[in-house]
């Protein structure tokens, strides 16, 4: 019924709607909110890494002048954490610490440098404990325990197998198997993290601006901590700086802002610089990788066995999650029969890990497409037809009961083979340069939402009102992604209406509908749906008002955007005439759009935790990686990145295009130079010149291929952009420094020194003598 | 100690008493409340912060406010004309060259310096100029193509 021609954004290059906001310096950040009078929050941060709390002592900091309040452990007994069964985080660490910079105490002050001296006047008294930083170290035994309830240090154990791996085996003609490590990495969003918390105590209210992904879950966590009802506590969510993951959870910062303000019965704003952004961290664990995979000689894959170590850092975090994917997405992307996956999350005394963009696949992704190149390479077998010999066929269930709707995989490939001359130019080029293949997938939202109530998985509303104006209410929290503009591009598509008309209103939970937030790329798919449903309940209002006007049937009734008309010859209506019938009866005009997933999508019971990894629609990447190795120097230079993704459809090229090619370069980081390190327990790379961030300069062209494989489920048949074309980047990337050196890597990042030494390593064991013998006592030196 | 500091700060005559350890980066931020200037790193190492002093790039999160007397300082609020878009804000919206926008300013800035001295850079240009700017969303790509169509723009007529 009244269809009109879709042509002006759907499938278009948008630019983001409220960009003329962050060009001009006017979009307004949570550190950028000052008032009169508020006070500064610091946190007192723990020097050791594993320690009893025998006192803190705040007497001296108290009588500073202009102190406000000081919070501790004492003050507040209740835990948070993401998932409902692992909260036994506290925002001010009781009892003991448990990684060097856990926060302690909490100042409000008049201003910065008076809170900071009263910072250093804190004393804390402990009695400190042996420490594990290493997955190994903590799961040896005798290690003590970091949390009680989890003896061993283990968060989370997952075991499963799926077929039968040792017939798999059998039936192999190759069976390799290769260890993997991938350093810690963090997500390093430009904007630190910062909250501005306001309490009135006139009427028991708090409101907190926190720089999050996830207001609702602040809020949540907010009434907890606070020991708050609900009701009382309003979260908003101004401009965010990026988060790329580690703001899917409540931090510290917003819940000690929080508390502070509580107790001080003001307004605090709490920053918190790069050092300590790097020490909430969230990041991505270290991770150990032991992989085998059987391939018959024709390319197809007849088994894979795959154990794997996260070092989750002091608490839980998302890790049970994290852990769990890392299993199940092997799974959806090839055909897949005889698997075994054994998972440990281990607790260790460093900064907790989170969900980093491409949660829980992007290290499992990497081993497996290194492997999958390596035996291609030794059975002679072209990498790419290697893949082509293991795709799956849509619509199909996976083992582990992963729902596939629609599978761009193979369009993907195609595109980066023909864009990147592969044919051509594989084998061909000049001494140092070689070409890498990968591919990866993605999920478009979690089936089911972390805290599991019942309700839609989204929610939109949309206002009409008097003026003719069409305001999006939505809880959708655009980080830089572009879900704003994605919500009025998808109202003004359904009612064929220019996005002048239409404002979006987002990020306080005064005005807007709840949503679960912008995590695992759920919001195109999700939030997308709600608000097409949205429209489409507004367009049914605006029909059947116009129908009234007209003196017609409502299916007569031809929707043309701003103008509603019954036939050709009709001159019709404007839209605000529309709008004026339709409040005739109603007065101001709400309609609410839903979405829920289907059971279906819900993931299966196979074995515990089977859940995560369900999804409506998996996203699919592939990527062709030049690169140029300098052999004297272990310099690698990427030259080019051919990357194809299929996003169902995209509803916005440009924004879709941007993701694509910051999921790439994002993955180009954590294989090239991205790396945390500690010691004992200090973190020794909390800023941006030794957490190596690649820069302009290193950076290569990205050419994206966009794939519309029409998701029968997705808002317009669009499926998730943001996130799927992370992984694959890193093992295209060895697969390319293979291609050129004849050396593979196995651990990550790829650095000058690593490459360097590898390349030295190679050329002794393929020309023993090449100088002078070694001194005595200098080791065996000579042949690798 | 404080001093008095006379600049000119996005075309007008400014006079504030500042400490002499008042970084240029809190005088805009806390004091005058330009917040578009941006907080990225704990000094020097991001390129967030980057304004415009006598029309070269400048680090304000490097640079005391005190010695800014007599010079002309010039931050991202300062490039919009008459409500209009200026070449560099026109590229970077229109060529997604900011995402989440935190960087931006620090970008456009060091993009506008580049074209007030370099009218038509070619894109090792580019990326020299922008080389101690970090984003973290884009991956450069477009904010090289933002910079080349804000040179265009720039050279049709359009203020940097």
């Amino acid at each position: 019924m009244n269809e009109i021609v879709p042509t002006r954004n759907i499938g278009c290059y948008v630019p983001m709607i409220d960009g003329p906001e962050k060009v001009s310096g006017r979009a307004k950040y949570t550190a950028d909110l000052i008032a009169p009078g508020m006070l500064a929050g610091h946190i007192y941060r723990s020097p050791y890494s594993h320690a009893e709390i025998l006192e803190v002592d705040i007497a001296e900091a108290l009588r500073v002048p202009g102190v406000k309040a000081i919070v501790t452990g004492a003050d507040c007994d209740r835990t948070f954490g993401v998932l409902p069964i692992a909260r036994s985080e506290h925002p001010l660490a009781r009892d003991k610490v448990r990684y060097r910079g856990e926060p302690v105490a909490a100042v409000a002050a008049v201003d910065d440098a008076t809170a900071k001296r009263a910072i250093a006047l804190i004393r804390l008294k402990v009695r400190e404990l042996p420490a594990c930083y290493t997955a190994q170290t903590a799961l040896a035994p005798g290690a003590g325990n970091i949390h009680a309830h989890r003896p061993g240090n283990v968060e989370r154990d997952v075991l499963f197998e799926l077929g039968d791996v040792e017939q798999g085996l059998r039936e192999a003609d190759l069976v390799r198997e290769a260890s993997y490590n991938c350093a810690e990495v963090c997500q390093n969003q430009m904007e630190m993290h910062a909250a501005v918390a306001e309490y009135d105590r006139e009427r028991d209210r708090m409101t907190v601006h926190a720089s999050t992904q996830v207001p609702y879950y602040v809020h949540l966590m907010l009434a907890q901590i606070l020991d708050m009802d609900m009701s009382r506590i309003r979260v908003i969510k101004p401009h965010v700086g990026g988060g790329f993951g580690c703001r899917t959870e409540a931090l510290n910062v917003e819940l000690i802002a929080a508390l502070l303000a509580k107790r001080a019965g003001g307004c605090v704003r709490m920053m918190i610089n790069r050092e300590e952004t790097f020490i909430t961290h969230r990041g991505r664990p270290e991770t150990d990788i032991r992989l085998k995979l059987g391939m018959r000689r024709d390319g197809r894959i007849t088994a894979v066995e795959c154990e794997c170590y996260q070092r989750g850092g002091a608490h839980s975090g998302y890790g049970v999650v994290t852990i769990l994917y890392a299993g199940s997405m092997l799974y959806a992307i090839y055909d897949l029969h005889n698997v075994k996956y054994i998972g440990k999350r281990v607790l260790t005394n460093t900064p907790p890990c989170g969900a980093f963009r491409g949660h829980g696949t992007v290290d499992i992704r990497f081993a497996f497409e290194s492997l999958l190149d390596q035996m291609a390479h030794e059975m002679a077998l072209d990498p790419i037809a290697v893949r082509r010999t293991n795709y799956l066929t849509a619509p199909t269930f996976t083992d582990n009961d992963l729902m596939v709707n629609s599978y761009g995989l193979p369009e993907c490939v195609d595109w980066v083979e023909k864009a990147s001359g592969w044919k051509a130019r594989k084998g061909r080029l000049s001494k140092g340069k070689g070409l890498g293949f990968a591919c990866s997938h993605y999920i478009s939202g979690a089936s089911k939402p972390v805290n599991w109530t019942g309700e839609p998985h989204a929610t939109v509303k949309i206002k009409l009102d008097f003026d003719g104006s069409i305001v999006v209410l939505s809880g959708a929290a655009d980080i830089g992604q572009g879900s704003t503009t994605l919500l009025a591009q998808t109202v003004g598509e359904v009612l064929g209406l220019d996005l002048g008309r239409i404002r979006v209103v987002t990020g306080d939970s005064e005005v807007v509908p709840k949503d679960n937030g912008s995590y695992s790329s759920r919001v195109t798919f999700m939030v997308g749906n709600a608000a097409l449903d949205a429209a489409h309940n507004l367009k049914r209002v605006l029909v059947a008002a116009a129908a009234r006007k007209l003196d017609a049937k409502p299916e007569e009734v031809e929707c043309l955007g701003e103008v509603y008309r019954a036939g050709a010859q009709d001159k019709g209506l404007t839209f605000n005439e529309v709008v004026t019938e339709a409040l005739r009866d109603s007065g101001t005009i709400t309609v609410t759009g839903n979405y829920s997933t289907i059971p279906e999508s819900h993931g299966g019971k196979k074995y515990r935790g089977a859940a995560i990894g369900g999804t409506m629609g998996y996203s699919y990447s592939a990527q062709v990686v030049e690169v140029s190795v300098d052999a004297d120097t272990g310099v690698v230079s990427v030259d080019k990145v051919w990357v194809a993704h299929d996003c169902g459809k995209a509803l916005n090229r440009l924004t879709v295009e941007g993701q694509v090619q910051g999921s790439v370069w994002m993955g180009m980081g954590q294989a090239m130079s991205e790396e945390t390190a500690y010691h004992d327990g200090l973190l020794i790379t909390g800023n941006m010149l030794d957490y190596r961030v690649p820069t302009i300069a290193d950076s290569p062209p990205i050419e994206v291929g966009i794939v519309e494989s029409n998701d029968p489920h997705g808002p317009f048949g669009a499926k998730e952009a943001g996130e799927g074309s992370l992984a694959a980047f890193l093992p295209a990337l060895t697969n390319a420094i293979a291609d050129a050196i004849g050396v593979r890597f196995n651990d990550l990042p790829v650095t000058p020194d690593r490459v360097f030494a590898a390349i030295e390593k190679h050329r002794r064991a393929h020309n023993p003598h090449p100088y002078p013998p070694p001194l005595a006592g200098e080791g065996k030196g000579g042949g690798a | 100690m404080a001093r008095l500091l006379e600049l000119t700060l996005n075309g007008r005559p400014r006079a504030d008493a500042v400490a002499d350890n008042l970084l240029l980066l809190d005088y805009l931020r806390e004091i005058v409340g330009l917040t578009g200037t941006k907080t990225g790193c704990d000094g020097g190492e991001c390129g967030a912060c980057t304004v415009l002093v006598d029309d070269r790039p400048r680090l304000s999160c490097l640079t005391l406010a005190a010695t800014m007397g007599g010079r002309r300082v010039d931050t991202i609020e300062s490039l919009s004309r008459d409500g209009r878009l200026s070449a560099v804000q026109r590229g970077f919206h229109e060529k997604l060259g900011s995402q989440c926008g935190y960087c931006t300013p620090g970008f456009i800035m060091a993009s506008a310096g580049l074209l007030r001295r370099n009218p038509f850079p070619n894109e090792d240009e580019i990326r020299a100029a922008l080389g101690s700017n970090i984003c973290r969303c884009t991956g450069y790509v477009k904010i090289i193509e933002a910079v080349k169509y804000a040179a265009e723009l720039h050279a049709a007529g359009a203020s940097p």
